[in-house]
């Protein structure tokens, strides 16, 4: 058991209203709707509450016992609405039957960092959900202790009820939470043993799962309001171009258009935060309307008349810009150990490759959309955002108001992958509402989404090795660069594990706006650190798998420099784990060719094999091996749901997918040109193995993405003998006709 | 614009709406039957998928004017109770992520049921393949669609 104190954002955890005031009455249907652990046929163990009582910001108890848990964070497909409430349930000590779980709005008052990113929900929440749960129970514990007249800790609970062994009596927390609702919140509070976790670790499903198999409003793109009007923008056709000017008048008269005019989301004066920097092009006409299929109408129909701004620029400039990087040194290196020049001045063999990617749209299942209703003295704000914290500051100022005359609710998000972190929609919704006057349901079309991206950059890097004449690696360098930032780490994986390393930055400034995409920089780096590392363990004549152990092993016992990015040991364990799971001899049999890769990126370890088998001379993806180190894992299921989709989208975009430009305008406008993977072309099976070690988890929204590109490329150099240097792998024809 | 006269989920409904307007925004829009999802426009993606008369089709591409006297159905009178052994099959195995596609891959899911009650991978993927998940749960849907047709026998 820990003791911690329960400074951690105190105010979450005092009671937010009292008894009198904080029972309160809701529907039956909201019940059935939220409980929905398992399917709706399913009885609902305990009747519904007729009050309510407020325990802290995570969660109210119900007269009958039945727990409400609030889920802080934006759910964008990586499940925290699951995980976050199983986290309180498990500490509060209650089964997991009697928890609805309920989606919170945006509060900056009783949570921390209500965002999604980085994959950080569970890693920076699991504490402060604990503490949310564990000082619940101790409330309820105390209240219980005063009412029978024993020492709190003679009492003991389990699902939702409280005994007292020696008299035999026992309680409902339902039945006391009136009582507990009074109490102090404790100063210091013990947690459980993870030995004694009954939710954490076991299998829950998705809390959403039955609205979304019986399409139940859900979405932002579902909100529906009495006296909402559909909204549209029309941005700019090519990155360089502004608005001069346009002709509303024409299409006024079309069947349901109210409004035309231009909005400014970027005026002088408004501070921006960070989430603003995707914002890049403030000047757009807007059109409102009835429904959306007028308003698309009216769109297609209007006349815009756009000027040049700034330089259009095309894939072919990107191209020779990073290529002519990657010839030269910068003026500042990102890290130096050694001597690099020396050691490559005199190595027996020195292996050197080039890699590139072209920029990738994100392109969530749900377009960009966002609710607007902005009257005289307040703005009610709703949709799907990663970062609601951000968005309101820039929103209240654009607005002239004051931060808590802002509301944003928050809607399940059709997938975020980034793009919803940078929130240019929710303002252009909310002003958009302000100048028509009316509710509004901001509405991007497919080709709005993909053509006004936060875009992940074009990057290229350079690889170089020495091996001395024992095959030893003695000196490492790269030099990577990218359209807006360069792709390399200076200070991750080999860093540290080679006598010899240099790392070298440049970017190229451009006009088109890029942000995160899913494992930002990473989702490149290590497709190409791992192509590369494959070749110098060939070139060195080891296996794939021992060659990087090795390099682990130097990094464990005798790092080189002060900083790496790691954990050494943790890295190697799940090399070792999958070496083990796919029974791998670094030899292809049977028809079956192998690639290996691993990557440690937002906290967590990832390694993975590959199996690839070759169909009508074509390789095809048969099996992915996986595993995974996160620390304690809080739900398998959805952990290796997650695992999946990142093993698929990586395979996917680096097969598949890429945006290139021509004078600034995006040659794919849809999923007729932008090339997504599919059905036929995912791997047939995904085996996911966990790490077992106890250690505070982390997430698990992005690491099984970034290495799964180099594993499929490193299993097609083992089955054709050909290497794959650029993105998308498809247009290297002679491999992949 | 036109009144049309459409049965959606074994209901009359009657919309008056030009008559190219595609049938996802008149049901999403004018009949607020929502779970049918807008993704691309151009009947690349598959989340509107419906069923007209039975068969999956991408509502983004079917006119109003072209429905006359089909049946349609959504997602949402896929069955009475969300107990169709898709949807049960989705559940079990925790399918959805982000979930916007699934209403689509669903309602494509169980037309292929219909014509082919024992699918094999490959023609599972092969009717599947033109709808998009962009969170990638493939292979969760072809080991749910499986579970659906064992149970549909
Ligand atoms: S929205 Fe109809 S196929 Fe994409
Ligand atoms: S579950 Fe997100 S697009 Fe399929």
């Amino acid at each position: 058991m820990t003791l911690i104190k329960t400074s951690y954002n105190r105010r979450s955890f005092l009671k937010t209203s009292t008894v009198a005031g904080g029972g309160f009455v809701l529907g039956f249907s909201w019940l059935a709707s939220c409980q929905t652990a398992d399917p709706v046929k399913e009885a609902i163990v305990k009747a519904m509450p007729k009050e309510w009582f407020d325990i802290n910001a995570f969660l109210k108890i119900g007269d009958t016992g039945i727990v409400t848990i609030m889920s802080p964070n934006p759910e964008i497909g990586q499940n925290v609405k699951t995980a976050m409430p199983m986290i309180v349930a498990e500490e509060l000590d209650v089964a997991w039957e009697d928890v609805v779980v309920e989606q919170a709005g945006l509060d900056t008052d009783k949570y921390t960092r209500q965002l999604a990113g980085g994959s950080q929900s569970i890693r920076q929440g699991w504490q402060g959900l604990r503490m949310a749960g564990a000082t619940a129970r101790r409330m309820l514990l105390e209240a219980t202790a005063k009412k029978w007249e024993v020492a709190v800790d003679e009492l003991t609970t389990d699902a939702g009820i409280i005994y007292h062994k020696a008299s035999g009596k026992k309680i409902g927390y339902g039945e006391i939470a009136a009582a507990a609702n009074g109490m102090t919140v404790p100063e210091e509070i013990a947690l459980k043993d993870p030995k004694d976790f009954k939710i954490i670790g076991t299998d829950r499903k998705n809390v959403d799962g039955q609205k979304i198999v019986t399409g139940q409003s859900l979405f932002g793109m579902d909100i529906q309001e009495e006296g909402m009007k559909i909204a549209m923008i029309v941005h700019p056709p090519a990155f360089g171009m502004k608005l001069k000017s346009f002709d509303g008048e024409a299409i006024k008269s079309m069947p349901g258009i109210s409004d035309v005019f231009s909005i400014n989301t970027k005026p002088e004066g408004v501070k921006l935060q960070w989430s603003d920097q995707g914002n890049v092009y403030p000047e757009l006409v807007a059109i409102v309307g009835e429904t959306t299929w007028q308003v698309m109408k009216a769109k297609k129909a209007l006349t815009v008349n756009w000027v040049p701004g700034s330089k259009a620029e095309s894939s072919a400039d990107h191209e020779a810009a990073l290529t002519k990087f990657m010839a030269q040194a910068p003026k500042e290196v990102a890290r130096k150990d050694g001597d690099p020049t020396a050691a490559f001045n005199v190595a027996t063999k020195i292996v050197e490759r080039t890699y590139s990617a072209p920029f990738l749209a994100h392109n969530t299942m749900e377009p960009m959309n966002f609710y607007a209703n902005v009257t005289a003295d307040k703005a009610e704000l709703n949709g799907p955002i990663q970062t609601p914290q951000f968005a309101r500051p820039t929103a209240a100022a654009l607005l002239g108001m004051t931060e808590d005359q802002v509301s944003i609710g928050m809607t399940r998000m059709g997938g975020g992958f980034g793009r919803r972190l940078y929130g240019n929609f929710v303002m252009e919704a909310a002003l958009i509402s302000k100048q028509a006057n009316a509710p509004v349901k901001l509405v991007y079309t497919r080709e709005d989404d993909m053509t006004q991206g936060t875009y992940r950059p074009a990057y290229k890097v350079t690889y170089r090795a020495a091996l001395d004449a024992d095959n030893n690696m003695t000196a490492f360098h790269v030099r990577g660069a990218g359209t807006h930032g360069s792709p390399v780490f200076a200070d991750r994986f080999p860093a540290g594990a080679v006598d010899n390393y240099l790392a070298e930055n440049h970017t190229k400034e451009s006009n088109i706006s890029t942000g995160a995409w899913r494992a930002p920089r990473s989702n490149f780096i290590a497709c190409a650190e791992q192509c590369f590392l494959d070749e110098v363990a060939k070139e060195a004549g080891k296996d794939p798998i021992d060659f990087r152990l090795g390099l682990f092993e130097r990094a464990a016992s005798n790092p080189v420099g002060e900083k790496n990015d790691y954990d050494a040991e943790r890295y190697a364990g799940v090399l070792k784990l999958i070496k083990d799971k796919a029974n791998w001899n670094g030899a292809s049999a049977n028809g079956v060719h192998r690639g290996v890769s691993a990557y440690f990126c937002h906290n967590s370890y990832v390694a993975q094999v590959v199996d690839v088998v070759m169909e009508d001379n074509q390789p095809k993806v048969s099996k992915v091996h996986c595993a995974v180190d996160c620390g304690i894992v809080i739900n398998p299921l959805s952990a290796k749901n997650q695992i999946e989709g990142g093993i698929i989208d990586g395979i996917g975009h680096a097969m598949f997918s890429g945006m290139t430009f021509q004078n600034g305008k995006p040659d794919q406008e849809n999923f007729d040109t932008y090339r997504l993977i599919r059905h036929a072309e995912a791997p047939a099976e995904i085996e996911t193995h966990f790490v077992d070690n106890g250690i505070d988890p982390t997430g698990l929204g992005e690491p099984s993405l970034p290495p799964i590109a180099a594993a499929v490329a490193n299993a097609i150099a083992a089955a054709t003998g050909e290497r794959l240097y650029s993105q998308p792998f498809i247009a290297n024809k002679q491999i992949l006709g | 614009m036109a009144v049309y006269n459409l049965t959606i989920n074994g209901k009359k409904q009657q919309v008056d709406v030009d008559p190219d307007t595609p049938m996802l925004w008149v049901l999403r829009d004018h009949i607020n039957l929502v779970g049918t999802k807008y993704g691309c426009g151009i009947g690349q993606c598959g989340a509107c998928t419906v069923h007209l008369d039975g068969n999956a089709v991408r509502s983004c591409s079917l006119t109003v004017d072209k429905v006359k006297d089909q049946k349609i159905t959504t997602i949402e009178g896929l069955s009475a109770n969300g107990d169709h052994p898709l949807q049960e099959a989705w559940i079990a195995h925790d399918v959805p992520q982000c979930g916007y596609c699934q209403a689509g891959q669903v309602m494509n899911a169980a037309s292929l049921l219909s014509n082919n009650s024992n699918p094999s991978d490959e023609e599972i993927a092969g009717a599947m393949n033109g709808n998009i998940c962009r969170c990638g749960t493939y292979t969760r849907i072809k080991a749910a669609i499986k579970t659906a047709a064992t149970k549909m026998g």
